[in-house]
């Protein structure tokens, strides 16, 4: 074993060398490769990053969500409904949600307008007083402790006085957003006592989700039950196949570089082929000759991948994604800004790898024979 | 869901494999025919060179092979949460028919490739390539298993879609269910564990006893076989209830999850590649041996029957650790 190490070991100190010989050659297909790496790695890693950051903003989502349908649309939903939901054993809490859109053409801009849960006591709102996110704060430059005017569809106007701004961790979600109370909400858009936009379960044994769905649908027949696993799976589902898309395109730029690294590897020099017609004269076999030019590989596959990868990661973590973000991202008036939070996992280097090194081995392997089973006598003559 | 991004790169590297290990297999019906290293031909010397080529190229396929299954499993567990009853792999795997078979494909092609392996790593030792002949007779036999395993792959694939509901583990391994896992589950813990750790008493007696008589080395080779149906059968029954510290969860990969540390892998690895090693040990002593092997062979053969009865210790002792640690007492 240690013979085969310092064999190794000294095959890679020989490589080296004559990389470090070839240089203005190498540093190119090392350009090339990296640049690959990188662009697969951004898409790979933006990609990852946002399906993490969904999964983590639906952990505190509630467990079921209750609408009603009429006519296969989304309907308000009676309080009664409630009340018989409330019933089933396992439903640990049953509330009603009033949450709504509004086109502000001042802006140009969808707001999202939401009465805060009776739970959230830290945005409990009075009459006449809103909390709003930082997107709708810049798009109307309004502040704490000034005065936002809102038209509603029915073209009267609602004055309401910021109380706070929501904070910026949760500009994901919140960029849009304009909390105020129940009863200024039921009067801006006009809504009866008695109703809601949808309804939120609670539910403490995951388990018994489905038991409660199926029990509920059968006296339910009009409403429409959205799980909070339907969704995370929706995200995911939704953002691997864009992302599975995007590598798809991207594939033509793997076959082009499988092309180039086979091209490289056919075209060696006259000094190249000099250097292993002497390193066979004086006893080197196919062998050896072959694993030095698989060692050459490994040392630019592993530099072009640890280089593109790091610089994936930088494109992605520090400069937000700037070239992929209309793609995999989505765009929009009021269109958060948000750093994604790094996140690295071994399921996505393995992919990388997979879609990078093994083209490239594979496009390199015959040409490396090849020219390791030249006859030194045919290249010395 | 072809487009998703793992998937794609199974697919890419089972493509490349399945191509490679066919057109190798090819050129081993050659060899088979023609091989004779006495012989100066001119054929005799395109294969001879040709060789170099076939077996990087193999080396590289096996391996890919061997990263493809490891990727197909993570995979699949991390697939689960895009399926409404699904919690791990069993549940991605289960999705429509094709999965479990790719899974016991892509283990034989795993075990296939680790042979070859093997056994190509001891034949470029000996001067005249000895097991030039039985590695290509080997190969010609993983050729169809390599495309069984890349076309149930695609299959599985293709059929894979979101909105169907599948199956979650807690279902497929109780012993009401009536299937192998069922069995599996059904074995009380008591015969479980004596199994295992029976049977790896057996095996390292075994094992002592290759260093004396080289025949054992075929006997060690079976039972290395069998410890790791054993293994398997130890870890649904009992070594995975103590994991998860519940007597009825028996699933064999929810162990393999983060949430436990990841300690199904730190099983399952070292318990795999003692059994390659294990039965590739039984496939090296030949009769007669060949001449410039005579002494090598065999001692090569009980290096590879020391390195499978350490993984197996390993494997087991691991197991042991996780039942010590664990708060459930099922004796």
């Amino acid at each position: 074993m240690r013979c085969w190490i310092e064999r190794q070991r000294y095959l890679i100190d020989f490589t080296f060398s004559s990389l470090m010989r070839r240089r203005a050659r190498n540093l190119m297909l090392f350009a090339v490769y990296a640049l690959v790496v990188f662009l697969l790695g951004s898409v790979m890693l933006f990609s990852h990053a946002i399906r993490q950051e969904a999964a983590l903003l639906l952990a505190g989502a509630p467990e079921v969500m209750v609408q009603r349908l009429v006519m296969g649309r989304h309907d308000l939903v009676p309080a009664s409904y409630l009340e018989t939901l409330k019933r089933f054993r396992g439903v640990q809490e049953a509330e009603g949600r009033l949450w709504g859109y509004l086109f502000d053409p001042a802006s140009d801009a969808n707001y999202t307008l939401m009465v805060p849960s009776a739970r959230d006591r830290e945005h409990r709102l009075e009459a006449g007083e809103t909390i709003i996110g930082q997107g709708v704060a810049s798009a109307r430059g309004v502040d704490v402790g000034e005065t936002l005017l809102l038209r509603s569809p029915a073209g009267e106007f609602l004055k309401l006085d910021v109380n706070d701004l929501l904070s910026s961790d949760s500009q994901i979600v919140s960029a849009d957003l304009i909390l105020l109370s129940e009863a200024d909400f039921r009067r801006f858009f006009r809504l009866p006592d008695g109703v809601f936009t949808d309804l939120a379960l609670r539910v403490s044994n995951p388990r018994e989700i489905n038991t409660i769905i199926e029990k509920a649908a059968r006296t339910m027949l009009d409403a429409r039950f959205i799980t909070r696993r339907d969704v995370l799976s929706t995200y995911e589902s939704v953002f691997s196949w864009r992302e599975g898309l995007l590598l798809a395109l991207l594939g033509t730029s793997i076959m082009a570089f499988a092309i180039f690294a086979f091209d490289k590897a056919s075209g060696l020099s006259s000094d190249e082929r000099r250097e292993i017609g002497i390193l066979k004269a004086i006893g080197w076999e196919t062998r050896d000759v072959m694993a030095m030019k698989l060692w050459e590989g490994a040392l630019v596959s592993l530099s072009a991948f640890v280089v593109g990868f790091l610089l994936a990661y930088a494109h992605v973590f520090l400069f937000s994604a700037g070239l992929l973000d209309p793609v995999l991202k989505g765009w929009a008036v009021i269109f958060p800004r948000f750093t994604l939070v790094p996140r690295i996992d071994g399921l996505q280097i393995a992919t990388l790898a997979f879609f990078t090194i093994v083209p490239y081995t594979a496009a390199t392997m015959v040409p490396i024979w090849r020219a390791a089973t030249t006859d030194p006598d045919m290249v010395m003559r | 869901m072809i487009f998703h991004t793992p998937i794609m790169a199974m697919l890419l590297a089972s493509g490349l494999s399945s191509a490679t290990i066919v057109w190798a297999a090819g050129f081993g019906i050659r060899v088979l025919r023609h091989w004779d290293i006495e012989s100066g031909s001119a054929r005799q010397l395109a294969m001879e060179r040709r060789t170099h080529l076939v077996s990087t190229a193999l080396v590289w396929m096996m391996v890919l092979e061997l990263a493809s299954l490891l990727l197909f499993v993570f995979n699949a567990d991390r697939m689960s949460v895009m399926f409404a009853g699904s919690m791990c792999a069993v549940g991605t795997l289960n999705a429509n028919p094709f999965g479990f078979p790719a899974l016991m494909m892509k283990t034989a092609v795993f075990f296939g490739a680790t042979l070859w392996l093997l056994v190509h790593r001891v034949d470029l030792k000996g001067r005249d390539y000895p097991l030039t002949r039985p590695k290509y007779g080997l190969l010609i036999a993983m050729a169809p298993l390599a495309l069984a395993a890349a076309g149930l792959q695609l299959t599985y694939f293709l059929g894979l879609h979101a909105d169907v509901i599948t199956s979650c583990c807690s279902r497929l391994f109780t012993a009401e269910a009536g299937s192998i896992e069922a069995e599996l589950a059904a074995i009380d813990p008591g015969p479980a564990l004596l199994l295992l750790f029976g049977g790896l008493a057996v095996v390292l007696g075994l094992a002592i006893l290759t260093r004396r008589f080289e025949r054992a080395v075929a006997v060690y080779a079976l039972a290395a076989a069998l410890f790791f149906v054993a293994d398997i059968a130890a870890t649904v029954s009992a070594i995975s209830p103590y994991v998860y510290e519940h007597p009825h969860h028996h699933c064999p990969f929810c162990i393999l999850k983060p949430e436990f540390s990841h300690v199904g892998y730190v099983i399952y690895l070292p318990l795999i590649a003692g059994t390659a090693f294990g039965l590739a040990a039984g496939l090296l002593p030949q009769r007669p041996p060949p001449a410039s092997m005579k002494t090598e062979l065999p001692r090569i053969a009980r290096r590879y029957v020391a390195i499978s009865a350490g993984l197996f210790a390993a494997s087991a002792l691991v197991a042991l650790v996780a039942i010590a640690r664990s708060g459930l007492v099922l004796l």
